[in-house]
């Protein structure tokens, strides 16, 4: 533990690079593109009209809580895509993360977990720019803004605490063992459905079956999106203590994965 | 002060990573060798005991043969891998020219590159404000600092790492093998940094395969071999004694390779192109011509052949033979001589000269034939043989056999009837 900490305050050292490295990965991913940093926007707004005309006009939402509209239930699920997109890519860029900048970690003494922390952030950023059309459509499809959006960036930052530990798991054990890689992609599929994203927790089925209510719940990413569903979409009812838990497990996944990092360090340089 | 310390580093790899353990881990299962496929692997020792001790502001060269460890033992100094026992102490900062422009990113611009690598080699952001010029000018890429590094030529690459790593002004800089790709005039470049750095006492671990640029800059020599140290000390007795194992082995090589020859040449009989002798008189030149004078490579058994060799001696040289050879295609000698069996005595050749040998006539039948032309001594000693490298056809329309064709022609008593043969132009010659 008292290694751990070392680390971070070591880390922090590095902040310029992190720093550098982030606007790096956002320079160089729209470079040569025509509309540029534009894409950032652009890219959400495609995803949230694709979702609309799917889920929204030719499925057609069927829960009561939107009523049978399908602006809203566009705009519900858009609050739990956006920032799944988030944790989805990062989990899968840190997959190969190591692998990629394996010229960095054999030649160059600098901190590997400075990889995931990067790729983690830059997707952070990426989501950043998507709340701008997800506030933009909140009026639009007919919510309120409430006050509850101030807890906003509380969400977020938990869930940037989970998707760190879960990028420093991922990327070390993937350089180890490179099925992981491919396991990743399913699982987050299997993970995409089995948290309360395309659908509501008041869905009719979930309300029978209580082995599913509970299956649902002891995902940590359930909590993390209904947070955001809270605050953005219904605008009440977040419930503290599973937010609570929900950190908890955050910061356990967290240290459990940069122990497990800091474990594994030294056989990157050979194994990457 | 002791700049690096190096106390029983030994460091082992696997040959076969876990990693490839797991990747055979599904086809062991399909084949049902599991307990063989997860046996423990082969080791690989890459530094064995290694001891020594680096002086601050010493230039310490490490030679030995690709794959002896010195790469190995530069990134444990470095930090970056682990010595798998042994300890390594190291005072200062170090910067490690391992790969030049490692972790430069392609999309992005030379001036943010800069930037990353030199806060990745431990500069501030304010460090390298204030180098930046420096950097780029050193580098000669005022004029692409903007341009996207995938656009930069391997050496502009190099120039651009080498000049942000020289420039992290480090007291320990490892330098690994990077001058080799840096054209004429940056090597001299770098080496003068490196130079410079010695003026003021910094401390340099230097591995190179160019051993004049080891003995030149460097006060101490380590020599690896197999991961283990086989000396250290003065840089010119230890990259002697180097030179010497290197010499041992490709002399071994090399014999191994003649004697392989030897026995083909033996079973392939004769068709191998070859010269040998140490040209004290040199065959520079030899043409094939015919009794007029014109060079050709086709005769007629019954025309004549001149053979001109230009020859060149290098210096004056009383004793020498001149001989020609020649040989049909299966090898078998037609006909040899030279000067020295037909008694010409030899005075004294000096400088260029020419000499000729003219053929009246062939008098070979059908085919293809070689010619060897040689200067020697009188003993054999050769100056300069040419075996089987010129070649010449002899067209016959007869069908006549054997080796040579000696001049003859047939008489027949009245009481046998026979024709002459049909004038066939070559034919001439039988009943003159």
């Amino acid at each position: 533990m008292l290694r751990l900490i070392r680390n971070l305050k070591e880390l922090y050292r590095y902040r310029a690079l992190i720093y550098n490295l982030i606007s790096r990965e956002l320079k160089a991913r729209y470079r040569g593109t025509i509309l540029g940093f534009f894409w950032s926007f652009l890219n959400p707004f495609l995803l949230m009209v694709i979702y609309t005309i799917v889920f929204g006009i030719i499925i057609g939402p069927r829960d009561p809580a939107f009523g049978g509209s399908p602006w809203l239930y566009a705009l519900f699920l858009f609050c739990g895509v956006l920032p799944w997109v988030w944790f989805s890519s990062s989990s899968l860029e840190s997959a190969n993360v190591l692998m990629i900048h394996g010229n960095l970690i054999k030649k160059i003494l600098f901190p590997a977990e400075i990889l995931p922390i990067v790729v983690v952030s830059s997707n952070l950023i990426h989501f950043l720019f998507g709340l701008p059309i997800l506030f933009l459509f909140v009026p639009l499809l007919g919510r309120p803004y409430t006050l509850y959006l101030l807890f906003l960036p509380l969400i977020i930052f938990i869930q940037f605490i989970f998707s760190l530990g879960f990028s420093f798991l991922v990327s070390s054990l993937t350089v180890h063992f490179r099925d992981i890689k491919d396991i990743l992609a399913n699982l987050l599929t299997f993970w995409f459905f089995s948290t309360p994203i395309v659908y509501p927790m008041t869905f009719a089925t979930i309300k029978k079956s209580k082995a599913l209510r509970v299956f649902i719940n002891l995902n940590p990413m359930t909590h993390i999106m209904q947070g955001y569903q809270n605050c953005v979409f219904f605008g009440d009812r977040l419930y503290w203590h599973k937010i609570g838990a929900t950190f908890g497990l955050s910061l356990l996944l967290f240290f459990f994965g940069y122990y497990l990092f800091d474990r594994l360090r030294d056989s990157f340089p050979e194994e990457v | 002060m002791v700049a690096i310390e190096v106390e029983n580093v030994t460091r082992i790899y696997q040959k076969y990573s876990a990693r490839h353990r797991f990747q055979t881990f599904k086809s062991a299962l399909v084949k049902g060798d599991l307990f063989q496929a997860l046996k423990p692997d082969e080791l690989v020792t890459a530094l064995d005991k290694v001891t020594f001790k680096v002086e601050e502001g010493m230039t310490f060269g490490v030679i030995g043969e690709n794959g002896s460890g010195k790469s190995t033992l530069l990134k444990i100094i470095a930090g970056i891998t682990k010595p798998t026992s042994g300890r390594v102490r190291v005072e200062g900062k170090v910067s490690a020219l391992i790969e030049l422009g490692a972790g430069f990113h392609p999309e992005i611009s030379g001036r943010e590159n800069v930037y990353i690598n030199g806060i990745m080699l431990g500069l501030t952001k304010q460090e390298i404000s204030k180098k930046f010029d420096e950097i780029v000018k050193f580098a000669e890429l005022e004029e692409f600092i903007d341009a996207p590094v995938k656009t930069y030529s391997s050496g502009m690459y190099m120039r651009l790492g080498f000049s942000i790593a020289i420039n992290v002004n480090p007291d320990i800089l490892l330098i690994d093998e990077v001058l080799a790709v840096g054209d004429a005039a940056f090597v001299p470049k770098c080496l003068d940094r490196i130079d410079d750095f010695r003026r003021r006492r910094k401390t340099i671990l230097f591995v190179s395969h160019d051993l004049s640029t080891v003995e030149r800059i460097c006060d101490q020599v380590m020599w690896l071999k197999g991961g283990r140290i086989q000396k250290i000390g003065d840089p010119k007795r230890t990259i002697d004694a180097y030179l010497q194992d290197v010499a041992e082995k490709k002399e071994v090589d090399f014999e191994k390779r003649r004697r392989d020859v030897e026995v083909t040449q033996h079973w392939e009989e004769g068709r191998r192109e070859n010269r040998w002798g140490k040209r004290e008189i040199e065959i520079k030149k030899v043409r094939l011509k015919s009794m007029e004078g014109k060079e050709k490579h086709v005769f007629s058994p019954n025309e004549g052949m001149i053979i001109e060799m230009e020859v060149s001696a290098a210096f004056p040289i009383k004793d020498f033979v001149f001989g020609i050879g020649i040989f049909n295609s299966q090898g078998i000698c037609c006909y040899g001589t030279n000067t020295h069996l037909e008694d010409f005595e030899p005075v004294l050749i000096q400088g260029e000269g020419k000499v000729i040998c003219r053929i009246e006539k062939l008098n070979l039948i059908n085919g293809t034939y070689y010619l060897d032309v040689a200067t020697h001594k009188r003993d054999g000693y050769p100056y300069d043989y040419h075996r089987n490298l010129y070649s010449f056809l002899v067209s016959s329309l007869y069908k006549d056999e054997g080796v040579a064709r000696p001049e003859h022609h047939w008489e027949f008593s009245p009481e046998i009837k026979i024709k002459p043969p049909q004038d066939r132009g070559l034919a001439r010659s039988k009943r003159e």
